[in-house]
């Protein structure tokens, strides 16, 4: 097989009986890569995951890992380790019992295993827990030894379940930094499972965004979050959300899009291939490509509306905006003094917005 | 110290309006109240009638016959004796055999203890492997298992006879080990499903990547995360089979039949006078194991009984 | 390449099917087998040993004409209603006053729950004793003063089966009351607190929002009563044998006075399959009201 890819997943299909889970997948992740699989609650993808691990066997299709047909293979031969989201440390058993139950199943020799956990417990920094039950560890304490269960199988491949889901807000951030610098220093192959966007931008090399158990978008953060593939993906990465106008494009003196009596110029908009199109479509603009203030009377596209609702975050202000009895959403500085009832001016550009074709639903 | 910080505050407060000087503090409470008398009250009597059987069974127990005769069951003995526990114990004739009821005892020792263990360790295994490792059917044999509990015994009673007697095992304490351990298994293997299936799936997963098979998952993760479960099942069949009666008196021969079934025996044999004292000093006896199991369980007990009943 | 499901994937999870193999075999052979036997073997004329001579419906025509079989089938109705009722009423209204907050909960339950720890042979012989006409309440009310005071259930062919109610209540109705306790400690505080700021009364309380909120439990109680009552046997025959003469027999008796006393195998299996069919018109509409409807939910 390739074995320039760390994990191949070929025609991937998995059904509870007439319930399609998982549908003719394919994914190909290379060496030393962090891939994060997004999407909503039962997109698929820790049923994927779990598929991967071994975990579920899966009606059709194959899965390598290191070059391996691992398909049918039991999950302890599989070079993986994994880290679940409800930790699921073995309450009867120790730190370093948890972390070395595997390897002594190996029957690796003591010394090694010994070896092996302190390592482990070193790299992140729980040596001092290793002797206590996970009764008497916080959650980031019982997360880091679930991490070190994973670790000391010095396995090519991590696999994580939506591991910060069951922290707070604090400890999730500080985990998942530490998570990036565990992937820095190890740079093996991880596959991380999360519905949390925030987590998917900052931890992924690429993103993969599922959807009713099909892969619908594979790319960088950045390809994601500024070209999405479709509707679905660009409502989806991004908060608030992107705001989207229905309309039509139309042709003539250079391509417009039209929404009501609104006709924006799509000049710098760069289509598809560079193949520019007509007919019904979506025209979305992020809340924070939207320009206001003194600039906006130079952007390409302007509007007038009232601020209906104002949302100060500190950082940013959240504005949102009545234009014509429609609503859109408009992220202004953190010092911006505005109220509800004023009236602002809102201009975009086209280069920044995403067309979508209208039934389809796909970028153009 | 006290009195001056008293006072102070009294100062302070002393000339706040009069929307102060309502009702402050802890709101009085009469213990008497009548709500209180209704509810201690009921719950007294209906206690008082709960323990009325056991304590007439005390109390006659420690009498004579003479005394039995002339008194009424209520009464305390005016002369304690233990010798109708003595007779009970080692004496009481049940056909030709007159070494009391300490036979019984042991025979349902005898069946108790391998019956407990195998139960239990069978129904464990089967509520593990339907719990996590499902295969093509085990979710059919286990609703043909629960609703095979509801069947009554009596129409299965045969057919394990005619089993037992082709194995040779009719009439002997192995064959009635084997229909404790068939008739128990839906129940403990509910109990056993439901719990295993409430342990987190994930640590289940996290064991099989560790490389944890079928049993050194069963014996290494969930044997000792489920003590109390094992706990419970064991309280539920300990009362059970040394209740039982039914299995007893069908499935051994005389000299082997359990206390229930001699304790019967004893007390409805219509020969000889009746001693009274005697018959309630057997039964106390033969309540004896399961009451003491309650009483020590406590909790648990509830939780075994409220397992069992309720489906999960 | 090989496809990832195959024939040659019958030996995974091989363990778990040999741990299985005993409640496999029990399902298969003792549940469904024994239960088929019997049915089969109700249409023989069996007597002493099972035999294949089939006699179509002969041996259902005599139960039907037995006094003895009659007589059984109303103690059980009788001891049946009278049951379910009391259980349910008593088991709730003590879990009911049990919740009140109050002192000693755990004294008073563990005093109500004790008779289930026993026997129904000692909890049969007890109370054998306490409604024993020469000494027990009896005569105990008639040395008070009161001379024409009668209560003899155990001797009087009219009422012997309220005599052996008495008894059975006090065995079992600490079972529903702790399952009753638990249903009301199911429920969530705030409905209490809602219900006390709407200023709606306890028992009202209780009547219009908590009893339907503890269906589940309801139908559990009822579903274990009615499967204790058809199998009740110890406790007759620790407390009065079937008697005086035959006045409190019940269906289980019958069946082991048939099978194992009068060498009469075919009725014994008639009449145990008539306890099968009471159970099946009970059992098949509670178990299509309980997971009939999860599934379509």
């Amino acid at each position: 097989m390739e074995t320039n890819h760390s994990i191949s997943i070929k025609n991937l299909a998995l059904s509870f009986g007439s319930l399609d889970v998982l549908k003719d997948l394919n994914l190909d992740v290379g060496r030393g890569e962090f891939l994060v699989l997004l999407g909503s609650s039962g997109c698929g993808k820790s049923t994927l995951l779990n598929c991967i691990a071994g975990l579920l066997d899966v009606s059709d299709g194959q899965i390598f890992i290191g070059g391996r047909n691992v398909t049918w293979e039991e999950p302890s031969k599989r070079g993986i380790g994994m880290v679940f989201q409800s930790y699921a440390l073995y309450p009867q058993m120790t730190v370093a019992g948890n972390l070395s139950f595997g390897l002594k199943n190996a029957g690796l020799p003591k010394a090694e295993i010994e070896e092996r956990v302190n390592r482990a417990a070193k790299v992140l920094q729980i040596e001092p827990l290793l002797t206590r039950k996970p009764a008497a560890l916080s959650g980031g304490q019982r997360q880091r030894a679930a991490i070190g269960r994973a670790l000391v199988r010095d396995a090519d491949v991590f696999l994580f379940d939506e591991p910060l889901s069951n922290l707070d807000a604090k400890l999730r951030a500080d985990l998942r930094v530490e998570i990036k610098q565990l992937h820095q220093k190890l740079s093996n192959t991880m596959i991380y499972v999360t519905h949390d966007q925030i987590e998917a931008m900052t931890l992924a090399d690429r993103i993969a965004i599922m959807r009713g158990g099909q892969i619908l978008q594979l790319a960088s953060p950045h390809e994601i979050y500024n070209r999405p593939a479709s509707k679905y993906v660009a409502e989806f990465i991004g908060s608030p959300t992107m705001n989207f106008f229905d309309g039509e494009i139309v042709g003539g003196d250079g391509l417009r899009f039209s929404s009501g009596d609104q006709l924006f110029p799509l000049e710098g908009y760069q289509f598809q291939d560079d193949l520019p199109v007509q007919g019904p479509a979506w025209f979305g603009i992020r809340p924070e490509h939207m320009i206001t203030g003194a600039e906006a009377q130079a952007a390409p596209i302007k509007l007038n509306g009232q601020i209906e609702l104002v949302e100060p975050l500190g950082s940013d202000t959240l504005a949102r905006v009545d234009i014509g009895g429609r609503s859109i959403w408009v992220r202004l500085d953190g010092q911006a003094n505005v109220h509800d009832g004023d009236s602002i001016v809102v201009g975009f550009d086209s280069a920044r917005a995403n067309l979508f074709e209208k039934s389809s639903e796909n970028r153009i | 110290m006290g009195n001056v910080t008293k006072t102070s505050a009294e100062v302070e407060l002393a000339p706040v309006s009069h929307e102060m000087t309502g009702p402050r503090g802890r709101k009085p409470r009469k213990m008497l109240s009548r709500r209180n008398i209704m509810i201690y009250g009921t719950l007294i009597v209906v206690s008082l009638y709960y323990l009325l059987p056991l304590y007439v069974m005390i109390v006659t127990s420690l009498k004579g016959m003479p005394e039995i005769r002339l008194g009424n069951i209520f009464s305390p003995p005016v002369e304690i004796t233990f010798q109708p526990w003595v007779k009970a114990w080692a004496e009481a004739c049940t056909g030709l055999n007159c070494d009391g009821l300490s036979r019984g005892f042991f025979n349902s020792v005898r069946i108790l203890v391998p019956s407990v263990i195998l139960s239990i360790a069978i129904a464990s295994v089967n509520g593990y492997a339907l719990a996590n490792w499902r295969f093509k059917g085990s979710e059919t044999f286990f609703t043909i298992l629960i609703v095979g509990a509801f069947i009554p015994y009596q129409v299965m009673i045969y057919p394990i006879v005619i089993m037992l007697r082709e194995v040779g095992l009719y009439g002997s304490l192995t064959g009635l080990v084997i229909v404790h351990t068939i008739f128990g298994m839906p129940i403990l293997t509910l109990l056993f499903r439901n719990y295993f299936a409430s342990v987190p799936q994930e640590l289940f997963k996290a064991a099989r990547v560790d490389g944890a098979g079928f049993w050194g998952i069963y014996f290494r993760i969930m044997v000792p995360m489920s003590l109390p479960i094992f706990v419970v099942a064991m309280i539920l069949q300990v009362t059970g089979i040394w209740n039982d009666f039914l299995f007893g008196v069908i499935y051994t021969k005389p000299d082997l039949y359990p206390m229930t079934v001699q304790l019967n025996n004893i007390v409805n044999s219509t020969q000889g006078v009746k001693e009274y004292n005697v018959n309630m000093a057997a039964t106390i006896l033969t309540g004896l194991v399961p009451l003491t199991i309650y009483f020590i369980s406590g909790k648990l007990f509830v939780r075994g009984i409220a397992a069992g009943a309720v489906k999960g | 390449m090989a496809a990832a499901t195959g024939p040659s994937r019958w030996h995974k999870n091989i363990s778990a099917k040999v741990a299985a193999l005993p409640m496999i075999t029990t399902a298969l052979v003792v549940f469904i087998g024994g239960t088929a036997w019997t049915v089969v073997y109700s249409f023989t004329n069996s007597k002493l040993l099972p035999r294949e001579k089939f006699v179509g419906f002969a041996q259902y025509d005599r139960l039907w004409n037995s006094s003895k079989w009659l007589i059984s089938i109303e103690n059980l109705a009788i001891y049946g209603a009278f049951s379910l009722v009391f259980s349910l009423l008593i088991g709730f209204l003590l879990a009911a006053l049990l919740d009140q907050k109050i002192r000693f909960e755990d004294t008073f339950r563990t005093i109500l729950l004790y008779p289930f720890a026993l026997s129904f042979i000692v909890t049969g012989l007890a109370w054998q004793w306490i409604l024993n006409p020469d000494f027990g309440v009896q005569e105990v009310v008639r040395s008070l003063g009161w001379e024409s005071f009668a209560f003899d259930p155990l001797y009087n062919p009219e009422i012997v089966i309220y005599g052996i109610l008495i008894a059975g209540l006090w065995q079992g109705t600490g079972l529903i009351m702790c399952l009753m306790l638990a249903g009301l400690r199911g429920i969530d505080e705030d409905i209490w607190k809602a219900a006390k700021i709407d200023g709606i009364p306890m028992w009202k309380t209780y009547i219009f929002i908590v009893i339907p909120m503890m269906r589940g439990i309801f139908i559990t109680a009822i579903v274990l009563i009615a499967s204790g009552i058809i199998k009740v046997y110890d406790l007759v025959v620790a407390q009065t044998g079937g008697g005086p003469g035959i006045s409190s027999e019940v269906p289980a008796k019958y069946v082991y006075d048939a099978m194992f006393l009068s060498q009469n195998l075919g009725q014994g299996f008639a009449a145990s399959t008539m306890m099968l069919l009471t159970v099946i018109i009970i059992v098949v509409p509670w178990a299509y009201l309980e997971f009939g409807g999860k599934r379509r939910g």
